[in-house]
């Protein structure tokens, strides 16, 4: 591993794929805090693109030969990718067969959902891990959050972004949104079943990123405030690496009727202010998806960094 | 002018009166009652369309696929439609439709984002579905822009493009100026589709159909969000009246809104003083019977609720905004 000349600490090479609005952020995200990782290489596909022309004015290195450069270096051990659903699955095949770790930001998922303060730990041994989508990062937490304490039923969660917020990619592909943030809320959130809903809102100013979560336990008497409790653990777990995750109101305790008869229901309203890196605050749900990888990044370089010197770290 | 085409929503708009809980039986016979009158496409879903039963919105008592396909197999000469909200429903539910029955599909957006709605289209055109684009809250943007989203529908394969006024805001000279300006820049059809809250309902519909409008949407007694919608048997009457009966029979619209439809409304929707504010402030009209349970159950007047969610210029759909504003109000009505 490469000895970092700033701080003398060891750190791992990274490398971003994509040169848009999210490989930008997260640009500025690992030179603002890099942690055991050192940014080597951003790769696009298009040489004029403003993304690449933003990198080497600061310095980084940067090629438009996309996932070939990423290739050519084998010290680029973690790979975030910042590209698209339909260009991750190629390179997924050619960074596993490469041997190096892929971060994939796109809703392809070739490898296990995480959630960082939900199950990184459990995926650590892995090779490519997805981040589902940002709604996911913003409102599986706090799914988990119940369903650590009672068995959940259902959960469903409603994600409201601003329209400048939203880019193409999440426009022409609005259901990939919902199918894989319901998902998420089934694997990691513990739900027995999960549903997801996105609005963009053109209010100007730009709202904030707002999401609500709902979960139905499968039981109507519950410690109320046991969840409360865990979910004020999470909120505070999550703002650790999304300084701007915010519990708005709730959790709320009500009775709703249903199609089975009166359940409760557990309410919980959130809002994400971004960190303003590069895109501006509103746009917090492309802000928790960087910071989510960059916490994953982290902790993958730590991993890769005890496992190359046992003796140092437990020495 | 011409006669437009009637579309009755009383089992989609109407079931947010409903709150959800419509019946087998019930569908069956506003089924049997609209399609013996002639009206000649009906929208069966739940009212925030396909895949709308959910806690934010309201779960459903009968699942809505079962209700699709009872009315399907219930009409003999009606198409049934399904809304369907992208962000909301997906092509899932949408293919599960077709297979239950239906034959259009109306597919709505929020009037500035035209653009979700692109892999809706290509599904359902693929699937030789009738396609009918619904900009919401209309209201909000100038005829011009609306011409840019409407085109975008068309472009996408809309066979109709509809002004939707889901705030019941818009007064009969905005409803028909924005008719005019689609009429004028498209080549498919054009709908309106109104509500209520301002007490416009029927008079907005005429501005429209006045104005070109190819398609209109009614329910039997106006059953709808808000303040509900323009009377399907209102419209009937009006338009024969006018010598522009579609072809309907106007004394069986009315039969079904007394016999079938008035007994088992759970209230006549009117523009009461709460809808009125929801006319008034130009929110979605859906927002009218969650913003009154909460502000019971908050003891926060759903006028002020409706207020703040006009100025914080929520979209349809945001009905968790309202247990937001609700709670932000409470909090500081407490002092806390």
């Amino acid at each position: 591993m490469t000895p970092n000349s700033q701080t003398g600490t060891d750190t791992v090479k990274v490398a971003i794929l994509g040169s848009g609005n999210i490989g930008s952020d997260l640009m500025f995200k690992l030179l603002k805090q890099p942690g055991h990782m050192e940014l080597a290489l951003l790769a696009g596909i298009d040489p004029a693109s403003d993304g690449l022309t933003r990198a080497r004015d600061l310095g980084i290195a940067t090629s438009a030969e996309g996932i070939k450069a990423v290739l050519a270096d084998p010290d680029l051990k973690i790979v975030f990718d910042a590209t698209s659903a339909y260009a991750h699955v190629r390179h997924a095949k050619a960074l596993r067969e490469a041997g190096r770790i892929a971060i994939d930001l796109t809703p392809a998922a070739r490898g296990p959902y995480v959630v960082p303060p939900a199950n990184l730990n459990t995926h650590l041994d892995e090779v490519n891990v997805n981040l589902i989508t940002c709604g996911g990062q913003a409102t599986i937490p706090l799914a988990y959050a119940v369903s650590r304490v009672t068995p959940v039923d259902y959960a469903e969660m409603v994600s409201t972004v601003s329209s400048v917020s939203a880019g193409p990619g999440t426009r022409q592909n609005i259901d990939e949104f919902t199918f894989t943030t319901a998902r998420g809320l089934e694997v990691i959130g513990g739900a027995k079943k999960g549903k997801a809903i996105i609005i963009l809102n053109p209010a100007d100013p730009p709202i904030m990123m707002r999401n609500t979560v709902y979960v139905m336990p499968e039981a109507n008497d519950i410690d109320e405030q046991a969840i409360i409790d865990s979910v004020n653990r999470m909120v505070a777990d999550v703002q650790e690496y999304v300084p701007g995750y915010r519990l708005k109101n709730g959790p709320l305790f009500e009775q709703r009727s249903t199609a089975q008869g009166p359940r409760t229901i557990v309410s919980m309203l959130l809002e994400v202010t971004g960190a303003g890196d590069w895109l501006p605050p509103y746009a917090g749900n492309l802000d928790i998806m960087t910071a989510s990888a960059r916490r994953v990044g982290e902790v993958f370089a730590q991993k890769l960094l005890a496992e190359a010197t046992p003796t140092e770290v437990t020495a | 002018m011409k006669a437009p085409r009637i579309t009755d929503t009383t089992l989609r708009d109407g079931s947010h009166a409903m709150r959800h809980q419509y019946t087998l039986e019930h569908a069956k016979n506003i089924v049997a009652a609209l399609d013996k009158a002639g009206v000649p496409v009906l929208e069966v879903t739940h009212g925030d369309g396909l895949g709308g039963s959910s806690i934010q919105y309201g779960f459903s008592l009968t699942n809505e696929m079962d209700i699709i396909e009872t009315a399907a197999q219930t009409a003999t000469q009606a198409k049934i439609a399904a809304l369907l909200l992208p962000g909301i429903g997906t092509r899932k539910e949408l293919q599960e439709a077709v297979a239950r029955g239906i034959k259009v599909v109306r597919i709505a957006t929020h009037c500035t984002e035209a653009d979700v709605s692109e892999q809706h289209f290509g599904m359902a055109k693929k699937m030789g579905l009738e396609t009918v684009g619904f900009l919401m809250m209309s209201h909000m943007r100038p005829p011009e822009f609306l011409v840019e989203q409407a085109k975008l529908m068309e472009s996408y394969g809309a066979d109709c493009v509809y002004v939707v006024d889901s705030a019941g805001a818009m007064l009969p000279h905005q409803a028909a100026d924005r008719v005019k300006a689609l009429k004028d820049a498209l080549s498919v059809e054009v709908g309106f589709h109104a509500h209520n809250n301002l007490g416009l309902a029927i008079g907005n519909t005429l501005a429209a159909v006045q104005a070109g409008a190819d398609q209109v949407d009614g329910t039997l007694r106006g059953l709808g969000a808000g303040a509900g919608n323009a009377a399907t048997e209102l419209i009937a009457a009006v338009l024969d009246k006018m010598d522009l009966n579609p072809g309907v029979d106007v004394f069986g619209l009315m039969d079904a809104a007394e016999f079938v439809l008035a007994p088992m409304m759970p209230f006549q929707p009117i523009p009461d003083r709460d809808s009125i504010a929801i006319g008034y402030a130009g929110v979605y009209s859906t927002f009218l019977l969650h913003a009154k349970r909460l502000g019971a159950e908050h003891h926060i007047d759903p006028r002020d609720i409706l207020v703040e969610l006009g100025r914080r210029q929520a979209v349809a759909g945001q009905e968790d905004w309202i247990l937001d504003v609700t709670l932000d109000m409470a909090r500081e009505k407490n002092g806390a």
